[in-house]
């Protein structure tokens, strides 16, 4: 084997791209967040001097009079969109389409893929005409009207918080379905079997055999998604953008891209929205690291046996 | 008894329900696409109007035109499928095949990078990206891609990447541990370096999982959305990509062309569905065999 240097040929582009792209990062944004840097000041102030660095952003955040109605929000947003959906309704269309016949179940598998490929813009798009005022909106004309509910107003702006759940909802459901369908599909014959021949129901077939046996990838779509769902903006930010009143749609990651990124009042307050973004960070590190310990990492990371030439 | 019946019907229900939410959105789209007005499901008139983009320039001369921004995108998805499924592949096959001290702190390291929430980072990726334009040759004004700095199809591209990456290694790093070792070694002996029989061995024996990976790949970019916006510097700019140009419509005009922005809508999703079509099996792999690397 020529040098001990091969392995890190190997490993060089990736060590440059993560270096540029989250080591420098992740390390400038911690600077950034103690900095008052925005679009005014910058050039002339001198961020990476200890001298210009304060609590100032942090003390911002926490005062900040929509703190708990943002924290309330995001709470809220990964806690129902990953029951009712990322999990629940992922683990109801993986039973259904398992269970039924093979063609009929991967034509709904496919289904649901849809919204996970389609453009983000034209699929908030879509929902938003699914949501329309009578008689334009789709859910309005052929669902609402004909019952006799609501009297046929933009449901974006009645009920935000019900459309950001389907929109994030719907594209969410498809990771688990992937998972749980081949989970399921992994289980031997002879235990479904058995079960029947015992005289069990479907549903009994499903509770006391199926579910115990799926519970790893439970776990693994459970804890996986809810790091995905608590950084994820994007739909709500072209649904509704925090709206329709005030912040009363808006999550954590979605305010630290509005107070860094976007112009909003004619400033982009960098520093302000790192300190936001760093909250988050720890966040993540510190559920990254629950992640690992319950994935039993050690088992991951083996040592390669074939390599005693 | 009553309710063992109606236990599979509410199960029932609650699949057809939603999915059929998802039909009557796409199905709405497509009639919008080309109606006057629509109502509902129901067409107020029938026009090829909203297609007009594909023939002209619907903002005027200062906007690039669709097939411009088709190809931008085009090459964005494509440079961020080789640079993805290349470097994946590298490090990949040096963590399944290589023992090196600090070998299990990269693993956990592109683990944690894999949970890490990197949109998180997009404030100072934006100075990074600054920096680099500033770099003579590769920065800016390369041809095609612009370079690789900000506001340029490559720096886009590159940003994809780094946040695919930790993903594309595991991914990469299973196809590579489910293969036999023996053929490699007998090329080792023969005295082939290491790389030779990364590229001319192993590579084409995980055919499978450079497709998933690329397919993977490929989607993400076709489809990226908040990156490109973040990193260009607007919509009508020369590194327009689709998903861009298709707000053009949105906030730009006094009176939003809903039936315009289908259209374009549509003109983006048709080829990525038809690719999906072809490809599912392959893209399903990735899930399948994702669960060995823990992803």
């Amino acid at each position: 084997m020529q040098g001990q240097l091969a392995p890190y040929v190997f490993l060089s582009p990736t060590l440059v791209l993560v270096t540029l792209f989250f080591f420098i990062p992740l390390v400038m944004v911690f600077i950034l967040s103690f900095t008052k840097l925005d679009m005014t000041n910058f050039g002339i102030l001198e961020w990476w001097r200890p001298v210009n660095w304060s609590l100032d952003n942090y003390v911002k955040i926490f005062t900040n009079r929509f703190f708990s109605k943002i924290l309330g929000n995001t709470i809220m947003y990964v806690a129902l969109t990953l029951a009712l959906f990322n999990v629940g309704m992922a683990l109801v269309i993986a039973l259904i389409t398992t269970h039924i016949r093979r063609r009929t179940g991967f034509a709904f598998r496919v289904l649901w893929f849809l919204p996970r490929i389609t453009p983000v813009v034209v699929y908030t798009m879509m929902w938003r005409a699914l949501a329309g005022p009578a008689p334009m909106g789709v859910i309005n004309k052929y669902f609402l009207g004909p019952l006799g509910i609501g009297g046929g107003e933009y449901l974006l702006n009645t009920y935000p918080w019900v459309f950001i759940f389907l929109v994030n909802g719907f594209i969410g459901a498809s990771f688990g379905m992937i998972l749980f369908s081949s989970a399921i599909e992994a289980i031997p014959k002879d235990y479904t079997t058995a079960s029947k021949v015992d005289g069990a129901t479907t549903w009994q077939t499903i509770r006391y055999v199926e579910l115990p046996m799926i519970k790893w990838p439970l776990l693994f779509v459970t804890t996986y998604q809810t790091l995905s769902l608590l950084t994820s903006f994007e739909q709500i930010m072209l649904l509704t953008d925090g709206g329709p009143g005030l912040y009363q749609t808006e999550v954590w990651a979605l305010t630290a891209y509005h107070r860094a990124l976007t112009s909003y009042f004619g400033n982009t307050q960098w520093g302000y929205g790192a300190a936001w973004s760093v909250v988050l960070v720890i966040i993540g590190i510190v559920m990254a690291v629950i992640y690992l310990r319950v994935f039993k990492f050690r088992e991951l990371v083996e040592e390669p046996k074939i390599d005693q030439l | 008894m009553m309710l063992r019946r109606l236990k599979p019907a509410l199960a029932y229900l609650t699949l057809i329900v939603p999915s059929a939410l998802i039909i009557l959105g796409f199905l709405w789209l497509l009639i919008t696409s080309f109606s006057t007005r629509i109502e509902g499901l129901r067409s107020l008139g029938w026009t090829l109007h909203n297609w007009r983009f594909l023939w002209e320039s619907p903002f005027g001369p200062q906007y690039p035109s669709i097939w411009v921004v088709t190809l931008n995108t085009l090459v964005m998805s494509l440079i961020m499928t080789l640079i993805v499924v290349v470097v994946s592949s590298l490090t990949g096959y040096a963590l399944s095949r290589m023992k090196f001290p600090g070998r299990k702190g990269f693993l956990s390291l592109t683990l944690i990078l894999h949970a890490f929430p990197s949109v998180t980072l997009l404030i100072p990726i934006y100075f990074v990206l600054l920096w680099i334009a500033k770099i003579p040759l590769i920065g800016r004004d390369v041809p095609l891609l612009g370079g690789f700095g900000y506001n340029t199809l490559g720096g886009v591209a590159l940003v994809m990447v780094a946040f695919q990456l930790p993903f594309g290694i595991w991914i990469m790093k299973g196809f590579f541990d489910n293969i036999s070792w023996d053929m490699e070694r007998s090329a080792l002996i023969d005295g082939a370096s290491r790389f030779k029989v990364w590229w001319q061995i192993i590579m084409p024996n995980i055919k499978p999982g450079i497709a998933a990976l690329s397919i993977f790949a490929f989607l993400t970019a076709w489809n990226a959305y908040l990156i490109p916006l973040t990193f260009t510097a607007g919509r009508a700019g020369k590194s327009a990509v689709l998903s861009l140009y298709l707000q053009n419509f949105i906030s730009e005009s006094v009176m939003t062309e809903w039936n315009a922005v289908a259209a374009v809508g549509l003109f983006q999703l048709v080829p990525v569905v038809l690719f999906f079509l072809f490809t599912q099996e392959a893209l399903l792999n990735i899930y399948g065999g994702g669960k060995k690397g823990g992803v």
